[in-house]
């Protein structure tokens, strides 16, 4: 499926989100983590560390990278990777804004309740 | 699947390495439990000579303190020697009753030092040197004074005495060869060690043969008697004559053992699911008593633990010896022979003493002393075998010599080959030094050290390592520069520090933007320090940036494993009542808190609670009357007490009254690490003030102020700051130095670190003598109080950063389709 067909779902307002913050977003499946950078870009993670399950929405962002709060392991927030000497990978859900609102890729949604 | 489990018997520095190698192949492949008859983490063994001699503490030496355990999910216990191996069900049981259960075993039980079996051995004073408790013991006796008799000249003996001479001791060394290091060195070299020691003022007596040592009839050292009569006087013996490996183990549980525990070229004993690795292991009739080859051994068992086929194949060792301002280097073979041929380079005035030993155009051995620079060249000559008879001529010059100009020291490191190896500890070569420096862009040593290992463990080569620093990175590289914050500065803590208030930086961007920060946001290791240092230097005009604390301090609660939160109210001074107790229950009960515990600070923890319950638990504990604890800051947390005056019958002062009051009044500052004070009503010290960051004991006199204790990570005693007559000269004194310590910190630096840095005269001079300047960081405290003592919940039961603590959006199966 390419992006221009994709479906959305909208979450909230940007400004919802405090800048270098990050709220979490219930859904059957587990959390997700959605940032918002200093720039105003959005971001969504599975709110799950892969290294003990720490809660990535509760960590410091900075830049595009945010870092766990149990052990400090630290994520690119695009791809999810973890970086440096670390090994790991955060499921990622597409998100976008549109007028002010943030909406992530209803496929991706699913993909995660169906995994 | 569920993971293999590994266990290691014995925490020393082989199996330690054997860890690093295994985790960065495979962090999973195993659970891990290590038992460690010593009672304390993973450190430097090596470096115990500068710890003895005062030039590194404990803390410095730590290769894993207990957070990389953690970490890494790794189980260490601590003094538990292991007593008991049952190789049918494959378990494992230490002396204090902890089992554990393998898949595969690795012994590594290190040596013992051997004592001479001479009337008086075992009495008090008499040591050994092979740990840390072996060094505690002898900076104890050094403090009484007095003469140590350190037997043995080898280098464990030498650098004991060494060291045992920089803390004021009197130091005799009894050798029983001629000359000394006779194993590493040739005779002349050994003269010359020998001249250097009696120049410090140790006393070094060769050929001497120890016959008895004499009780002072207490049970305790009196002398030392020699073969000839001779007697000298002494408070401590420290024997330092060989090592043992330690086999008794092994032995028990029927492996085969020779000398030391027999391996092959895989390392596994005679049991298969069983390796040995380091001192205790014996490898083609060879036993090793460096470190270099226990780290060759352990890159192996870590790939064969993973299913690998490598093989060790035997070391040839060289050996440094670490007394500051001795240079002595030696490898191989340099006994005379018809066969060989020497080269020797003497200067006398320059001190310098080198010789080659040569046989069929090739170095099979090296002696150098008092310029050791060229020492790894020759050693890489003699381990390749390289033919040198073109260079016969200028060879002992060293390598600057060799081609057509001489090299400067710097073009002669730019010079090696890539395979030459720079660390021998660690067998560490250039090429990897340097294509590490460039692939990781590191420019600190610690950062080549912690990436390549390079220096990490004798760090004699740390000024080569730095010389490759400086060829590799050029002018962007100054040897003399401070440890950087973080990889987002080149700059310190105190440059940082400094430049924020002469420049009069008031926000994390301005100082990210002038002080030109490499990273655009920033990382999690300076944003909260740069936020500190804001808070602490511009309290009024300084707006507090949320997203730049960690989490706990965001949402005044302690994040657990889970991801729920604890929550400590304040008690103060420890004081409770049944009012507050009764709202504790109330709210427990309400949200189904499922655990309570009374907290090491005097004070009551609920752990568990949901995030989204916070502010809900924290306006029913308002009610009461609670503020936060403050359990999670970097700020000040408990002030503990005692009952005192009171109640106590021993009590001198209204301690609990004054842990009170310096409560309330200190309630709510940010510091650069957590601060904990206690009150003590007499010197029998029932609230552990002598521990704290700042502890007061009262006495009949007045007030005694301690500081600078420590009794988390590192145990420490606190350092008396001065006795003062009154509960508010208390307050005074207490709040400058903690003024002091928040002007000065360096974030994450807990009090006795900063007091250590910055010398305890200074502080003493500054706080209790120079009372101008105690007035105004007493002034300057308070006013940075009137914007710190809000308390954090009840702002946030009145709304404040509400978005922390609710979902953003809750999704249904149905949303999403
Ligand atoms: C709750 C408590 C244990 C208990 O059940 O008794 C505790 C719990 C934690 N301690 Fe502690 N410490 C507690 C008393 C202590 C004490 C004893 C004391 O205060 O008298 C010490 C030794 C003294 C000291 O402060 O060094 C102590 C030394 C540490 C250390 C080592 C600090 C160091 O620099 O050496 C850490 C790790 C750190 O701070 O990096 C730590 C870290 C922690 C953390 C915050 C671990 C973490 O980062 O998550 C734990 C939080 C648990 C939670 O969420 O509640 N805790 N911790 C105690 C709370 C006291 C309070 O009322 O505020
Ligand atoms: C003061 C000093 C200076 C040194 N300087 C140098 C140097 O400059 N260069 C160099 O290459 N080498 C040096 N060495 C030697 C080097 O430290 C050792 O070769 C190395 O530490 C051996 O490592 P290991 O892991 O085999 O044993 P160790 O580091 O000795 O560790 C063995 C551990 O096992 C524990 N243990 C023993 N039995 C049991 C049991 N049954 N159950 C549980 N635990 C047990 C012991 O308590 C100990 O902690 C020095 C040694 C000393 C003492
Ligand atoms: S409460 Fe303290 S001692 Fe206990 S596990 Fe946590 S950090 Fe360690
Ligand atoms: S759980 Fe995220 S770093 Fe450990």
């Amino acid at each position: 499926m390419t992006a221009e067909t994709r479906n959305w779902v909208a979450i909230g307002a940007l400004s919802d989100i405090p800048r270098e913050g990050a709220r979490v977003v219930k859904t059957s499946a587990g959390c997700i983590a959605v940032f918002r950078t200093v720039n105003d870009e959005v971001y969504a993670l599975d709110d799950r560390c892969p290294h003990k399950g720490g809660p990535l929405s509760q960590g410091i962002v900075h830049g595009t990278s945010v870092t766990c709060p149990l052990h400090n392991w630290v994520f690119d927030l695009a791809t999810g990777l973890a970086q440096g000497a670390d090994n790991g990978k955060v499921p990622v859900t597409t998100a976008k804004i549109e007028n002010g609102t943030i909406l992530l890729a209803a496929d991706d949604l699913a993909r995660r309740t169906a995994a | 699947m569920s993971k293999q489990k590994l266990v290691i018997v014995g925490n020393g520095m082989a199996p330690g390495r054997m860890l690093e190698y295994l985790l960065e192949k495979d962090k999973e492949a195993y659970e891990v439990t290590i038992f460690n008859a010593e009672p304390r983490v993973n450190y430097n063994r090596l470096m115990l000579s500068p710890v003895l001699s005062g030039e590194k503490t404990y803390e410095d030496i730590i290769t894993h303190g207990d957070d990389w355990y953690a970490e890494h999910g790794i189980t260490l216990h601590k003094s538990a020697r292991v007593s008991n191996i049952d190789r049918t069900s494959k378990t494992v049981t230490s002396e204090n009753g902890v089992t554990a259960t393998y898949d595969k075993l690795v012994i590594a039980t290190g040596s013992n030092p051997f004592i001479i079996p001479l009337p008086g051995k075992d009495l008090d004073g008499v040591l050994t040197y092979r740990d840390l408790d072996d060094v505690d013991k002898m900076l104890a006796a050094a403090e009484r004074g007095g003469r140590a008799v350190v037997i043995g000249g080898g280098l464990l003996g030498l650098e004991a005495a060494a060291g045992l001479k920089m803390q004021g001791m009197e130091v005799t060394v009894l050798h029983l060869m001629p000359t000394l290091m006779e194993r590493q060195l040739d005779p002349a070299a050994g003269h010359l060690l020998e001249e250097e020691f009696k120049r410090r003022g140790i006393d070094v007596r060769t050929k001497a043969n120890s016959h008895e040592i004499v009780d002072d009839g207490n049970g305790n050292v009196k002398a030392i008697r020699l073969d000839d009569g001779a007697e000298i006087e002494a408070g401590i013996i420290v024997m330092a004559v060989g090592i043992r490996p330690s086999t008794g183990l092994a032995k028990s549980i029927g492996l085969d053992v020779n000398r030391g525990i027999l391996v092959t070229d895989d390392m596994r004993t005679s049991d298969t699911d069983i390796f040995a690795l380091g001192e205790c292991v014996e490898h083609q009739g060879a036993c090793y008593g460096l470190v270099a080859p226990l780290y060759e051994m352990a890159e192996v068992i870590a790939d064969n633990l993973l299913e690998g086929s490598s093989g060790y194949a035997g070391s040839v060792t060289a050996t440094k010896l670490k007394v500051t301002g001795v240079d002595l280097y030696s490898a191989g073979d340099f006994a005379e022979g018809e066969d060989r041929e020497e080269i020797v380079l003497r200067d006398a005035a320059a001190g310098v003493y080198k010789r080659l030993v040569l046989k069929d155009d090739k170095i099979i051995g090296a002696v150098l002393y008092g310029e050791t620079s060229d020492g790894p060249w020759f050693f890489d000559l003699l381990k390749k075998g390289t033919d040198v008879s073109e260079m016969r001529e200028t060879l002992i010059f060293g390598q600057a010599y060799q081609g057509s100009a001489p090299l400067d020291p710097m073009a002669a490191v730019a010079a090696l080959p890539d395979d030459a190896e720079i660390c021998g500890c660690n067998g560490v070569c250039k090429g990897k030094i340097v294509t590490t420096i460039r692939e990781k862009d590191l420019n600190s040593l610690d950062d080549v050290r912690a990436h390549t290992k390079a220096s990490a463990s004798c760090g004699t080569c740390s000024g080569l390592v730095e010389q490759l620093m400086q060829v590799t990175l050029g002018d962007a590289y100054n040897p003399a520069a401070v440890t950087p914050m973080c990889g987002c500065t080149p700059l310190g803590h105190d440059e940082v520090r400094r430049l924020i208030k002469s420049k009069e930086l008031k926000t994390i961007p301005s100082v990210m933007q002038e002080l030109e920060w490499t990273t655009s946001g920033g990382c999690a290791k300076c944003r909260p320090a740069l936020n500190y240092y804001l808070v602490s230097d511009w309290p009024d005009e300084y707006a507090d940036d949320y997203q730049s604390r960690f989490i706990n301090e965001r949402v005044h609660a302690n994040i657990q494993k889970d991801g729920t939160y604890s929550v400590v109210p304040r008690m103060w001074g420890g004081m409770t009542s049944s009012k507050e107790l009764r709202a504790i229950a109330d709210v427990v009960d309400k949200f189904d808190i499922p655990a309570v515990k009374c907290t090491g600070g005097q004070r009551i923890d609920m752990l568990g609670i949901k995030k989204e319950d916070l502010p809900a638990v924290w306006e029913d504990l308002g009610k009461a009357g609670f503020v936060s604890g403050q359990a999670y800051a970097k700020g000040l947390r408990t002030v503990k007490t005692c009952v005192g005056s009171d109640w106590c019958r021993f009590g001198t002062q209204d301690s609990t009254g004054l842990g009170i009051k310096l409560e309330k009044f200190m309630w709510g500052s940010w510091t650069p690490a957590k601060l904990k004070l206690a009150v003590s009503g007499c010197p029998r010290n029932c609230s552990e003030a002598t521990c704290k960051d700042i502890g007061v004991v009262c006495v009949d006199s007045g007030f005694e102020i301690h500081y600078a204790g420590a009794a988390g990570l590192d145990i420490k005693g606190t350092e008396v700051l001065g006795l003062v007559k009154t509960e508010k000269e208390v307050l005074e004194h207490v709040v400058a130095l903690t003024q002091m310590y928040r002007e000065q910190g360096w974030y994450l630096e807990r009090i006795y670190k900063w007091a250590k840095r910055v010398g305890y005269d200074e502080i003493r001079q500054q706080i209790m003598e120079d009372h101008d300047r105690r007035k105004a960081y007493f002034e300057r405290f308070v006013f940075s109080q009137k914007f710190a003592q809000v308390d954090p919940w009840s702002e946030r039961v009145s709304g404040k950063d509400k978005h922390e603590f609710n979902p953003m959006a809750v999704f249904t199966r149905e949303a999403a389709e």
